[in-house]
């Protein structure tokens, strides 16, 4: 029984962390931030009330920016130049998840990108841990015209859960039928914010761009729906596990294709022809011909989670390794994601984990591990 | 009066005769965050102080629970294997993991007491 001291003194707040201690959250330093880990319900109680109700989780560690060129079509193409997605089709309102990747195809982040309603302004919003180095990247890589505003006085929150719908639209009621992946500057109980309908817990919900010097104000008054409760980023990151969704720096990074990733669906029809992208030449090849290995859903067979690290076999042949594991409180289990030979990625294939020394039954599983509830219209 | 002691990793052992069981404090549980999985030793293994005796696991984190005295295990704790969230719910009583034949008691006398324990604590906040 040992835990690792930590100093906090240098660490980043973010504008809702006097919220969080009021809350009695345990914090911990997490992408340069001091950050909630969990509230006193704990992990597996805020777990369970997300995807029972709805759960309020303070983002605003990750990077926001603004990219503004002359038109749509200029500001597309600097972010198609660094990235495989089809930004210049976005529809005014849309957003699209893609990723920025280096010369060989590995992926040196994963990111949301909107196209506001402002011709030429597209919305940005980055991984904490990378964002120095994300907007430094592009910053170094517009062409002429087009300029990257980092916005450092803003919170994000995100509000997920089968009654985030409900519970938000009492502050912004057209928020009730806006569409899955889309953007919409919404007065909230009165303040300024760009309102996201995503998120990264598998549930309906909204992502909240809010003014930092609101942004306390605006969270007390979303917490005090009885339907509201505020969440940690130990759920966050159990919810996206059980979701599939990948976490950057575990289960995706530099030495990662998107096609290793099973993320091949983010790379636009235009842009596969065009082949215009970083590392467009494996990462096509790998279209075509196979990647040698693959990003996949495990279920352990027996109780024992498998964690970050996990050696996974095939027989006496190690065929892969586990990238993210730990137990699913709505699945009732342990669950995982790693990286296989591709041929042992189909669902179903019997495999072992390495757990302490002792091989543990387990099966390639599809994901998501629990149903998808995105908001597709009455 | 049943005689408990200590360790900084925040095990507690308890002693009747020459039987030792084991378990993790309460500090360590709210620590840890709801338990999902315990994993116990065979009994009949013969464990030094020191050893790896147990495996507790949080939704966060796998932890080791060190048995702090030497023995062979008599018996593990069934009930905290079926429901993990026990070892949350009484991790000083109901909760225990593992009960050992000592080999060497004068290994327990050398662990903190309770007072001990209690400042042990206190200073690590």
């Amino acid at each position: 029984m040992s835990e690792p001291a930590v100093a906090s003194d240098k660490l980043k707040t973010t504008p809702l962390h006097a919220l969080h201690v009021e809350l009695g959250a345990k914090m911990v330093p997490f992408a340069g931030y001091d950050m909630p880990v969990q509230y006193p319900d704990g992990v597996l109680a805020e777990h369970l009330h997300t995807r029972g109700a709805a759960g309020l989780f303070d983002v605003s560690h990750m990077g926001q920016a603004f990219l503004t060129g002359p038109d749509h079509e200029t500001t597309a193409r600097a972010v198609e130049a660094l990235t495989p997605g089809d930004i210049r089709d976005l529809a005014p309102g849309a957003i699209r998840y893609t990723l920025l990747l280096n010369d060989k195809g590995g992926i040196r982040d994963d990111l949301m990108v909107t196209r506001t309603l402002t011709d030429g302004v597209l919305f940005l919003v980055v991984n904490a841990a990378c964002t120095d180095a994300d907007f430094a990247h592009i910053a170094a890589n517009l062409p002429s015209g087009v300029a990257l505003e980092r916005l450092e006085d803003r919170a994000l929150i995100a509000l997920q859960g089968p009654k985030a719908a409900e519970v938000f639209a009492r502050f912004a009621s057209e928020a009730a039928t806006q569409s899955f992946m889309t953007a919409r500057d919404l007065s909230v109980a009165g303040v300024p914010c760009m309102v996201s309908r995503s998120g990264y817990t598998g549930e309906d919900g909204y992502e909240i761009s809010i003014p930092a010097k609101d942004a306390a104000a605006l969270t007390k008054k979303l917490l005090a729906e009885p339907e509201a409760k505020p969440i940690g980023l130990g759920a966050r990151d159990s919810l996206r596990l059980e979701a599939g969704l990948c976490l950057y720096g575990h289960d995706i990074d530099e030495t990662t294709t998107p096609i290793e990733a099973a993320l091949g669906w983010a790379i636009g029809k235009r842009r596969r022809a065009e082949a215009n992208f970083p590392g467009a030449k494996i990462i096509l090849g790998q279209i075509s011909n196979g990647a040698p290995r693959k990003r996949v859903g495990l279920l352990p067979e027996d109780k024992a989670p498998a964690r970050e690290g996990t050696e996974i076999f095939a027989g006496s042949n190690r065929i892969g390794i586990v990238t993210s594991g730990g137990y699913g409180p709505s699945v009732g289990g342990p669950i995982a994601m790693g990286y296989v030979d591709t041929g042992a990625a189909k669902p179903g294939t019997a495999v072992e984990l390495l757990v302490r020394g002792k091989g543990r039954a387990a099966r390639v599983a599809a994901m998501p591990f629990v149903e998808k509830r995105f908001y597709r219209g009455n | 009066m049943s005689d408990i002691r200590f360790t900084d990793q925040h095990e507690w052992v308890r002693v009747d005769g020459d039987i030792a069981t084991i378990g993790i404090t309460d500090y360590a549980q709210e620590q840890l965050g709801d338990v999902v999985y315990v994993e116990l030793p065979e009994i009949g293994k013969t464990i030094e102080a020191g050893d790896e005796a147990a495996v507790v696991e949080s939704v966060k984190a796998a932890s080791e629970v060190y048995t702090p005295v030497s023995g062979e295990v008599i018996d593990v704790n069934s009930d905290i294997e079926a429901t993990p969230a026990g070892v949350n719910e009484d991790a000083m009583g109901d909760g225990w993991f593992v009960k050992l034949r000592m080999s060497d008691p004068a290994e327990f006398e050398k662990l903190m007491d309770e007072n001990a324990y209690k400042e042990f604590v206190e200073g690590l906040h």
